[in-house]
């Protein structure tokens, strides 16, 4: 190896040193500075730790019936009971937070950024793009959230990849409302002035210059989606009309049988309801710190 | 305000249309035909002229643009046309289900504000005391608590403690106000509670905002009572910012309605949605859907108009 390669490549590490120790500062000050939000970020590491490290956490198979074992009351073996087909209800928590964080994460990740690209777009275009746009956004605002979802259900029918279709959908609208507002004012700033006078294409204005600049409303809208994200997963499944069984999901748990069997055991119905309402309020407690460390007209008051 | 209000009636209409096209062509851009799927997903074995008689029924036959004409055309008669799933009118599956939905959702609401407004000025008057952060956690569990868990909840602790069951059937107000009552007040307080979260959080921040205003410097330094004073001159103007969080939260309105009636067994058009979901009964969805957006879009105007009959500030053109 040469040595301007090896310094080359000393200057590499030492960068990215730097990057991380950079990071986990920014990570120590929110967390000094907003201990609720931390409190909200521990716990959402906790739920993807349980989600990435299910199989080795889970003390039984989430799918695996076991009929000598039905409708167990909480115990040493079972700590969270079993349920209707026998099922440890506490693998099937771990399992389930699996299906809540990739079914949240891909529909916020997606409606935020679909959103936010169409938003950002439709301003920097401006005219008549941007009317007709802003006609079709305001006409999926005037669905209720789980009705349009639900609407996107009626279309695709139900599973995992249309959940998360649904639930992408209806988040679309509210991110491209808040986008365009931001890209509105940025649009007719000199440096925007000076990318159209280089002759850069539009695509590459609205990716390259106008996008970056979105970015802390772009991060809070998807902070905030996630929760809502989730608590919708739950809702639908809970319906019949999200993920389907087998899968492992908190709101498919409390549909049919958590009711059915409400006397004999309760904590089929009572555990799961506590790991959705746990896990949305850590990701609002997350998102609304996030929201209030990143927007600079909330900072000022 | 009588020429604000025609206009805004006037506007509404083709935000409608373009919602009842939009939904119409997401369910006719189905791969395929409704009839057949519905067919297909039922599991039966229909023959070729069943599914063709039934198209026909249904009007499926005609171009495209005339289905969607017939269609808005029998929805300004109130005539939604018929189910695809039970056969008989829309207009009248939704009618014998609307008493339920509509008392449901009142119940929710007036709920909503008996618990949002006092708790948020309490919360504001005692601001950063013990009171005002157990306000805080309470609306913000508000917003985590599903509110179909905690209609499993309530239902799991009247089992097991009273050994009482809801009941199947629903009970009329005009028929038995106190069976009614009983019967509905639990799923109003499920759904009430997500939908007051807000609110409160909206009531606090308005009261504290207002008991800064000049105005109640005035008011107190009239020498007037401290009741007075926060009735007639901070809750008045507090008000207006939580009205208009009501109305935006109307959605989390239907949501509720749509998961507590199916917790609660009720029978009404939240459960009615559900099951042409499942069923695939695409007439009974669609109408459904523009019902909905309907009323959404009404309440936002009426709360505009509510804000513009409280606050003498905003003067409509």
């Amino acid at each position: 190896m040469t040595m301007a390669q090896e310094t080359a490549r000393a200057a590499r590490t030492r960068a990215s040193g730097r990057r991380i120790r950079a990071w986990l500062r920014v990570a120590l000050r929110f967390a000094r500075r907003r201990p609720l939000g931390a409190a909200g970020a521990l716990i959402i590491l906790v739920m993807l730790a349980a989600a990435v490290l299910a199989g080795f956490i889970a003390p039984y198979d989430p799918l695996t019936t076991d009929y000598a074992a039905m409708l167990q009351a909480p115990s040493a073996p079972h700590w969270l009971g079993t349920d209707a087909f026998g099922r440890d209800v506490l693998s099937r928590i771990i399992y389930g937070s699996r299906t809540a964080l990739i079914v949240g994460f891909c529909a916020s990740f997606l409606g935020a950024s679909l959103g936010t690209v169409m938003g950002v777009a439709s301003a920097y275009f401006g005219g008549k793009t941007d009317l007709i746009v802003q006609r079709f956004m305001d006409l999926l605002l005037s669905f209720p959230l789980i009705v349009l979802a639900l609407v996107v259900v009626a279309v695709l029918g139900t599973g995992t990849l249309n959940v998360i279709l649904a639930i992408m959908v209806p988040m679309i609208p509210r991110a491209a409302l808040v986008a365009r507002s931001s890209a509105l004012s940025l649009r007719e700033t000199p440096f925007i002035d000076a990318a159209r006078a280089l002759g850069f294409g539009h695509a590459r204005i609205i990716f390259r210059h106008l996008l970056p600049n979105v970015m802390a409303p772009y991060l809070i809208l998807l902070t905030a989606f996630l929760g809502q994200a989730i608590l919708l997963e739950a809702s639908l499944s809970f319906l019949g009309l999200g993920v389907a069984e087998p899968v492992p999901a908190w709101g498919l748990m409390l549909s049919g049988a958590a009711v059915e069997f409400a006397e004999r055991a309760p904590w089929m119905a009572i555990f799961p309801g506590i790991a959705i309402s746990v896990s949305v309020f850590a990701f609002n407690l997350f998102g609304d710190s996030l929201r209030d460390a990143l927007d600079p007209k909330l900072r000022v008051s | 305000m009588a020429r604000y209000i025609v206009h805004r009636l006037l506007l509404m209409i083709p935000t409608l249309l373009g919602v009842a096209a939009l939904v119409f062509l997401l369910l006719r851009v189905l791969p395929g035909d409704i009839v057949e799927l519905k067919y297909a997903g039922s599991g039966t074995f229909a023959p070729r002229e069943a599914i063709e008689r039934e198209k026909a029924q249904l009007g499926l036959d005609k171009p495209l643009w005339r289905q969607f004409v017939d269609w808005i055309g029998g929805i300004a008669r109130l005539d939604f046309g018929t189910s695809m799933w039970t056969g008989r009118p829309i207009t009248y599956e939704i009618a014998i289900r609307l008493e339920l939905s509509l008392e449901l959702a009142i119940m929710a609401t007036l709920v909503a504000v008996l618990i949002s407004v006092p708790l948020g000025t309490i919360a504001a008057l005692k601001q950063d005391t013990w009171v005002d952060y157990f306000v805080r956690i309470f609306s913000i569990a508000g917003l985590a608590i599903p509110s179909f868990w905690l209609g499993i909840i309530i239902i799991l602790v009247f089992i097991i403690f009273f050994h009482w069951l809801p009941p199947l059937t629903f009970t009329s107000f005009r028929v038995n106000p106190k069976a009614n009552l009983q019967q509905l007040i639990w799923p109003a307080l499920a759904v009430g509670y997500r939908y007051s979260a807000v609110a409160t959080r909206m009531t606090r921040s308005a009261v504290l905002e207002v008991l800064r205003e000049d105005y109640i410097r005035t008011a107190r330094a009239k020498g007037l009572w401290e009741k007075t004073v926060l009735t007639r001159h901070a809750l008045k103007n507090a008000l207006l910012p939580v009205i208009t969080v009501l109305g935006l939260e109307f959605a989390f309105l239907v949501g509720g309605l749509v998961v507590t009636e199916q917790v609660f067994n009720l029978n009404g058009i939240g459960k009615l949605f559900v099951e042409a979901i499942s069923q695939r009964d695409y007439t009974m969805v669609q109408s459904l859907v523009v019902l909905t957006a309907f009323v959404f879009i009404f309440v936002n105007f009426l709360v505009d108009l509510v804000n513009a009959l409280i606050d003498p500030r905003i003067r409509y053109q």
